[in-house]
C-alpha cells in the first residue's frame, strides 16, 4: 500500500501538506510504512480485527434482534500530535475545565453570573440538564465535572475548535487504551525511532482522582456503577473497573441504609464511598429524578446530599453540557478566568435569539443544525447533506422550541489517511482527549481520535458507522 | 489504603459460582459425545447405534424427544453440542458461561476472558455450518478450550473468594456428571449377565473409564478392569480428579477457604451438607454402596448435591434485607 497516489482534495489533512509532502512530523511514520512489503499491512489489520474480536471489545448493534457484535472498526494508520501543538490543547482543556467547574459551581449558589448579566438567566434555569435538586450543593474542591471528553475538531484552516464538551458521562476512554495495546502488539514497528507518549497511566490517574474526593473515613471504597451488561458502553466499564481494581456495581447491587451507601456481598453489606457512576442523572434515584428507573439505588441523592458519599461525576453537571450554553463558554471563561480562550468555540447561531433564529432558518442547507440536549450524534440536521423534507421537519422544531436548538456553520472537518479496501483514502476524523479534574487537572495526552468511515461522512459517532484510530503526542 | 480483601458482591458469586459449572458441563458433554462415538467404531450390528445412553447421562430425555423424532448420531450431535434451544447443548453451556463471564469481567483475569469468548466464537462458527466436519476434532477443541480455561483460572487470578466459587461450581458440577454416568452405564451394563467377561463388555467397561479421562489411571491403579473396582474408582478414589469424592472434597475445601470457617466444623447450612458428604465418601466401602445398590446410591448423591447447591444459594447468593449486618468500620 502506497501514498504516492494519496489525495489531500480541498480538506486539512493531518499527514499530508496540500503539496502532497508528509508534513514534519510525520516523515518517520510515511517511510516506515513505506517500506513495508506489499499486503503486509492488510495482514496487520486483519490480525487486529481478530484480536479485538477475541478481547470482546464490541458493541451491541441497537435494534439488531440478532444482538450481533461488532468490533469498533480501527485503523492501524496513526494521528501523530507535535509536542507543542499538543501543548497548547492541554492548556486551553485545563482552562476550559477550571473555567466550567467554576461556572457550575457559580449556578448551584450564588448565580452571580446570572445576576452580572453575563447570561440570560432563563437559557440556564431552562436546560433540560439544569438540576434544582442540586442547588447548594458543596461536591469537594468544588469540582462538578470529573471526568470530560472534550470533543475537538480542526477544520479546514487547520485550527482546533472545541465542538463540545460531554461532561455528564462521556465515554470512550478505553478505546484509547486498548487501540494503543492492539497497535503495539500487531505492529509493533510502527512505533521505531519515535517517542510516544503512554497513555496507560490513565486508570492510575483516575483511581487517584476517585480516593481523593471520598468522605473523610479510612479506607474509601471506591466503585464503578453500570447501567448493565446490556449498555453499550458496558466493554469500557468493566475494563476500567479490572484496570483499577475496584467493583463494578449494578444499581441492584447496591441499598441505602441511613443515609449510607451500602453493596450487597457474600458476607453481609459494605460500606461504599466513592461512586464513579456511569449512570446518566436521570436514572440515579428514582426518589428524585425519574421514578421508573430501575438502573438507579434509591436514596442515593439522600446520602449524596448529606456528604456520606461521593459521585463522579456531579449530578446536575449536565447544565454546562447544554448546547446552547456551549455557545457562552468563552465568556464564561472570559467571566471566572479573566483571560481569552486558548481553545476557540465553533461560531453558534442561538436560535431563541430572533435575528439568529431568521438566519438559520435561511440557511438551513449549509449549517449543522444540533437539539441543545442530545448527544451520540442524535437529532442533528447536517445541511448539506439533508433532504428537503429533513430540512421541512427541523424549520417546524426549530420555530416550535427554539430555545432546544443552535446551529454552526458546517466545518471541513480535518481528515487522515485511512485503510479502505486496499488503498488509502481520506476520512474525516475528530479528536477527543479525556481530562480528569479532581484538587488538580490531569489531561491523558492524546484522546481518542474517530473516524467517519463512511466516504464524504461527517458523522465520527460509533452508533452510526465511526471507527478509531491510535492518538500519539510526541513527546518532544 | 485498603488492603483487606476486597468482598465479593453477591450477583458477582453467583456469576462465576455458575461460570464455572457451564464450563465443566460443556467440557463433560464434549467428552461423552467423544467417548461414545468412539465406542460406536469400536462395536457392530445391534451394539453399535448406542445413543440412547448418552441423552440418559444428562437427565434430559424428555426433553430431547420433544425436539426430535429420532435417536441417530446426527439427531444426538444436534441436540447436545449446538441446539441453542436447549440449555445444556455444548453451545448453551458456552453461551451462559460467556455472558456470566462478560458480566464479572472486572473480577477475572483478562485472559481468562479472552479464551472463553474464543472458545464462543469457535463453537458459534461451528454452530453455523450444517454438516460437522469432524465429531472427534470438534470434541477435542472443546475440551481443550475448557482445560485451557481451568488453567488460566488456576494460574491467572489469584486464589479468592471468587476463585473459591469457580472451583466450589466446577467440582459440584463434575461429581453431578460422573454420578449420572455411572448410574446410566451401570443399569445398562450390569443386567447383561451373558455378556460378562466378553470382549464388548470391557469395551464398554473402558469406554466408561474413557468418558472421565481416568482408562489410563485406573489401569496404574488396579490394572484388570472389573466393575466393582471401577465403581470404587469413579466415587470413592481420594485421587482421581474426577472421583466424586475427590471432587466433592475440592468443593468443601473451597467453601471452607470461603468462610474461614476450619474444616470439621462449620457456619452455615451449606457447610454442614457439604461436610456431611464429604464424611460419608470418606468412610464409605464400595461392597456396602453395591449391596445397596448402586442406582439407590447414585440417586441419594444427587440429592445431596442438589441440597448443597440450594443451601449455597441461600448462603451467599439471595438478597440480604437492609441492616441485617454491616462491615466492622476499620
Amino acid at each position: 500500500m502506497r501514498f504516492s497516489s494519496y489525495q489531500t482534495e480541498e480538506f486539512y489533512d493531518e499527514m499530508f501538506q496540500p503539496d502532497g509532502c508528509p508534513r514534519p512530523h510525520v516523515r518517520l511514520l510515511v517511510d516506515t510504512i513505506g517500506a513495508l512489503s506489499e499486503g503486509h499491512l492488510l495482514r496487520y489489520k486483519h490480525a487486529a480485527e481478530r484480536l479485538l474480536l477475541q478481547m470482546g471489545i464490541t458493541f451491541n448493534v441497537y435494534g439488531d434482534s440478532a444482538g450481533t457484535e461488532r468490533i469498533f472498526p480501527f485503523d492501524l494508520i496513526p494521528r501523530i500530535i507535535p509536542a507543542e501543538e499538543w501543548d497548547r490543547i492541554e492548556r486551553g482543556l485545563a482552562q476550559r475545565i477550571h473555567a466550567l467547574n467554576l461556572f457550575i459551581d457559580d449556578i448551584y449558589h450564588e448565580q452571580k453570573i446570572l445576576k452580572d448579566s453575563v447570561i440570560p438567566a432563563e437559557i440556564v434555569l431552562s436546560a433540560a440538564s439544569y438540576r434544582q435538586q442540586c442547588q447548594g450543593l458543596n461536591p469537594p474542591f468544588h469540582v462538578w465535572c470529573h471526568v470530560t471528553g472534550t470533543d475537538l475538531v480542526r477544520d479546514r484552516d487547520g485550527q482546533f475548535y472545541v465542538l463540545e464538551d460531554n461532561l455528564r458521562v462521556p465515554s470512550g476512554v478505553s478505546y484509547v487504551l486498548e487501540n494503543r495495546e492492539v497497535l503495539k502488539r500487531i505492529f509493533p514497528g510502527v512505533f521505531d525511532g519515535l517517542s510516544v507518549r503512554p497513555v496507560n497511566g490513565y486508570p492510575g490517574f483516575l483511581l487517584e482522582m476517585l480516593e481523593s474526593i471520598a468522605p473523610p473515613v479510612s479506607n474509601p471504597r471506591v466503585v464503578l456503577l453500570t447501567p448493565g451488561i446490556h449498555n453499550s458502553a458496558y466493554f469500557e466499564h468493566s475494563f476500567l473497573a479490572q484496570q483499577m481494581g475496584i467493583q463494578l456495581v449494578e444499581g441492584r447491587d447496591l441499598l441505602v441504609s441511613g443515609q449510607e451507601v451500602f453493596m450487597r456481598t457474600t458476607k453481609g453489606l459494605e460500606r461504599v464511598d466513592v461512586i464513579y457512576r456511569r449512570v446518566d442523572d436521570d436514572f440515579l434515584d428514582p426518589e428524585v429524578f425519574r421514578s421508573d428507573s430501575l438502573l438507579g439505588v434509591p436514596g442515593l441523592m439522600g446520602a449524596y446530599r448529606a456528604g456520606r458519599v461521593a459521585l463522579a461525576n456531579a449530578p446536575g453537571n449536565g447544565v454546562a453540557d447544554d448546547k446552547v450554553i456551549y455557545a457562552y463558554v468563552p465568556e464564561i471563561i472570559r467571566y471566572y478566568e479573566g483571560e481569552d480562550p486558548i481553545l476557540p468555540n465553533v461560531p453558534t447561531y442561538m436560535c431563541w435569539r430572533d435575528t439568529d433564529r431568521r438566519y438559520v432558518l435561511e440557511h438551513l442547507s449549509e449549517l449543522v443544525v444540533k437539539s441543545a440536549n442530545e448527544s451520540g450524534g442524535y437529532g442533528m440536521l447536517v445541511g448539506p447533506h439533508s433532504t428537503a423534507e429533513q430540512r421541512a421537519d427541523f424549520a417546524e422544531k426549530i420555530a416550535a422550541h427554539p430555545r432546544n436548538y443552535i446551529a454552526q456553520p458546517t466545518l471541513a472537518l480535518s481528515r487522515a489517511p485511512t485503510i479502505v479496501d486496499d488503498h488509502f483514502e481520506g476520512r474525516h476524523v475528530d479528536l477527543r482527549p479525556y481530562v480528569l479534574c479532581g484538587k488538580e487537572i490531569y489531561v491523558l495526552p492524546g484522546g481518542l481520535t474517530r473516524v467517519a468511515m463512511r466516504k464524504g461522512s461527517l458523522v465520527v459517532n460509533s452508533s452510526q458507522g465511526g471507527g478509531s484510530k491510535d492518538t500519539w503526542v510526541l513527546a518532544s | 489504603m485498603n488492603h483487606s480483601p476486597q468482598p465479593l458482591l453477591s450477583r458477582v458469586a453467583e456469576a462465576v459460582y455458575w461460570m464455572g459449572r457451564y464450563i465443566e458441563r460443556a467440557e463433560n458433554v464434549a467428552r461423552f459425545l467423544d467417548v461414545n462415538h468412539n465406542l460406536m467404531l469400536d462395536l457392530s450390528g445391534s451394539y453399535s447405534d448406542q445413543w440412547q445412553p448418552i441423552i440418559d447421562t444428562t437427565g434430559d430425555r424428555a426433553r430431547f424427544q420433544e425436539r426430535y423424532d429420532t435417536v441417530t448420531r446426527e439427531n444426538v450431535v444436534r441436540f447436545l453440542a449446538f441446539d441453542p434451544e436447549y440449555r445444556n447443548s455444548i453451545y448453551s453451556s458456552i453461551v451462559a458461561a460467556r455472558e456470566n463471564a462478560r458480566s464479572v469481567r472486572e473480577t477475572i483475569s483478562s485472559e481468562m476472558w479472552r479464551q472463553i469468548n474464543s472458545l464462543y466464537l469457535m463453537i458459534a462458527e461451528e454452530s453455523r455450518d450444517a454438516v460437522l466436519a469432524s465429531l472427534p476434532e470438534f470434541c477435542h477443541q472443546v475440551r481443550m478450550g475448557c482445560h485451557l480455561f481451568e488453567g488460566l483460572t488456576h494460574g491467572t487470578m489469584s486464589h479468592n473468594e471468587a476463585w473459591g466459587f469457580i472451583t466450589m461450581g466446577r467440582h459440584l458440577e463434575r461429581a453431578d456428571k460422573t454420578t449420572r454416568l455411572l448410574d446410566v452405564k451401570y443399569f445398562i451394563l450390569l443386567p447383561s449377565v451373558s455378556d460378562v467377561g466378553t470382549p464388548y463388555d470391557d469395551v464398554q467397561w473402558s469406554a466408561v473409564l474413557k468418558s472421565v479421562s481416568g482408562f489410563e489411571m485406573y489401569r496404574k491403579k488396579y490394572g484388570r478392569l472389573a466393575p466393582e473396582r471401577i465403581v470404587e474408582f469413579l466415587v470413592l478414589d481420594g485421587e482421581f480428579p474426577r472421583a466424586v469424592r475427590y471432587s466433592i472434597g475440592v468443593a468443601d475445601q473451597a467453601l471452607h477457604a470461603i468462610t474461614g470457617t476450619p474444616r470439621g466444623a462449620f457456619s452455615c447450612a451449606s457447610e454442614q451438607r457439604a461436610g456431611m458428604l464429604r464424611s460419608e465418601l470418606d468412610f464409605a466401602r464400595v461392597e456396602a454402596i453395591l449391596a445397596g445398590g448402586l442406582h439407590e446410591f447414585c440417586d441419594a448423591l444427587q440429592t445431596k448435591m442438589n441440597t448443597i447447591d440450594e443451601c449455597i444459594l441461600v448462603d451467599f447468593f439471595a438478597r440480604q434485607p437492609a441492616g441485617t449486618s454491616a462491615r466492622a468500620w476499620a
